[in-house]
């Protein structure tokens, strides 16, 4: 079970810190900055920025966050198709065992990039700029399309799954030589109609995989949410008893019918149902759900959980949440009852066990 | 060679005290400049050389458009500060 959280948020890093059976906050780096997402692989710490004027950077820190070293960030090429400006790094990936030195990372714009040396310097994944239905491609809650999810296969780790908002799903088995989109089965109900099976168009929120069955993978979509038995090539679209409108979703690391959302009524309003804060949990593969409400606020509260604000820790027993309203929680019981561990925090973007 | 401040926000990046750089242009003085600074190039400028969205240049008492700022020319004794916007929050 892991004892350590960090915490992304708009005004900084937060690291907590379980000891016996409190936590213990410090501001981890950055007072003041947006840190938009935050990864932590073999010790090394990558926080994503997000300066207001400045722009996005990306530092690294080696010794648990005392102190940070910039890293160039990603850019797009001068020569690359449209030639934008990066926007904001959405998400950091680790490569995998096999590639301990890799690191990928997802912005908005759309681009993928990949380092080979730790982060030192990185390349945008042509590959995938480059594809023909990037035309088709449009922002969803910000004005240009992003990666948010990467996930390589722990079985295979140059065959990557990532996803788009708003560009669908996408599999590499080559390292990012050569892309497909997958995504069958998917819905978009936000564009005309003989369009809204377009795998190229779909808004998936967010996705996850079950690690120790990675066939398996979890979508809290713009509009449902959606399981894949098959590494993303078909989903089947789930109906819980509750709003299925979401960002978060979390996957059970080892059983492979279980999963988390968090969620709001749809996209127009954007806010817990009634002021009541909730998770569901399913753990047959979305036939039956639990709606789990325990510790959580269930009066006056609109915190809403971004696509990072929900984390599992590797032995699959404690959940953690943070919210727009700057409120953090963790559940040691599969989140049938919550903690709040502060409900001052910035606003959150990414939580991550580390 | 004109006098080039920076806002204190980048104060861990540049010096305190103006700096100095050649240029008919604030783009050209700027881009001079930054040579010397690549660690703030990407600070005030995007990936694709243009001005960052939400930093601001005043020359000579000016508070320069942002779509032509990069654009103005310049004398030997101007003097530019380079300022976040408070469009950019």
């Amino acid at each position: 079970m892991s004892d350590h959280l960090l915490i992304a948020t708009r005004k900084g890093l937060f690291a907590l810190e379980r000891k016996r059976s409190d936590w213990t906050s410090t501001l981890g780096g950055f007072p003041g900055v947006a840190v938009t997402n935050v990864l932590r692989t073999d010790g090394v710490i990558y926080a994503a920025l997000k300066h207001g004027h400045f722009g996005a950077k990306l530092h690294r820190s080696d010794d648990a966050g005392a102190t940070w070293c910039e890293l160039a960030a990603p850019a797009f090429p001068a020569d690359a198709a449209d030639a934008p400006s990066l926007f904001q790094i959405w998400t950091m990936e680790t490569g995998g065992r096999t590639h301990p030195d890799r690191l990928w990372i997802g912005a908005i714009p759309a681009g993928l990039f990949r380092s080979d040396d730790r982060g030192e310097s990185w390349q945008l994944v042509s590959s995938l700029w480059n594809v023909p239905e990037r035309k088709r491609w449009f922002g969803g809650g910000y004005d240009a399309a992003g990666i948010h999810s990467i996930s390589p296969d722990p079985r295979d780790d140059d065959r990557v799954f990532l996803a788009i908002s708003c560009g669908g799903v996408w599999e590499s088995r080559d390292a990012g030589d050569t892309w497909q989109v997958l995504g069958k089965g998917l819905f978009a109900p936000y564009v005309p109609p003989e369009q809204a099976e377009d795998s190229a168009i779909q808004d998936p929120h967010r996705v996850v995989r079950c690690a120790s069955a990675p066939d398996v993978m979890w979508m809290q979509h713009h509009a449902g949410i959606y399981r894949s038995a098959d590494a993303g090539a078909h989903w089947t679209r789930l109906s819980p008893p509750t709003d299925d409108f979401g960002f978060a979703v979390a996957a059970h690391p080892r059983l492979a019918q279980t999963a988390w959302f968090v969620p709001a009524i749809k996209d127009e309003i954007r806010m817990p149902r009634d002021g009541a804060l909730c998770v569901t949990r399913t753990d047959d593969g979305g036939q039956s759900w639990e709606i789990m409400r325990h510790g959580l606020p269930q009066r006056d509260a609109y915190d809403l959980i971004y696509r990072h604000g929900l984390d599992i820790d590797e032995a699959g027993e404690r959940l953690a949440m943070g919210s727009t309203t700057g409120a953090l929680w963790t559940s040691e019981d599969g989140g049938r009852s919550w903690a709040l561990l502060n409900a001052h925090l910035p606003p959150i973007y990414a939580v991550r066990f580390v | 060679m004109a006098e080039i401040h920076f806002t204190s926000h980048l104060r861990n990046l540049v010096p305190d005290g103006p700096l100095s750089a050649a240029g008919a242009t604030v783009g050209e003085a700027l881009v001079n400049l930054l040579a010397a600074q690549p660690h703030v190039r990407g600070y005030v400028l995007d990936d694709r050389g243009c001005l960052r969205k939400h930093v601001c240049i005043f020359a000579d008492g000016e508070r320069l458009a942002h779509d032509g700022a990069l654009a103005r020319r310049i004398g030997p004794d101007s003097k530019l500060y380079v300022m976040q916007a408070l469009s950019g929050g």
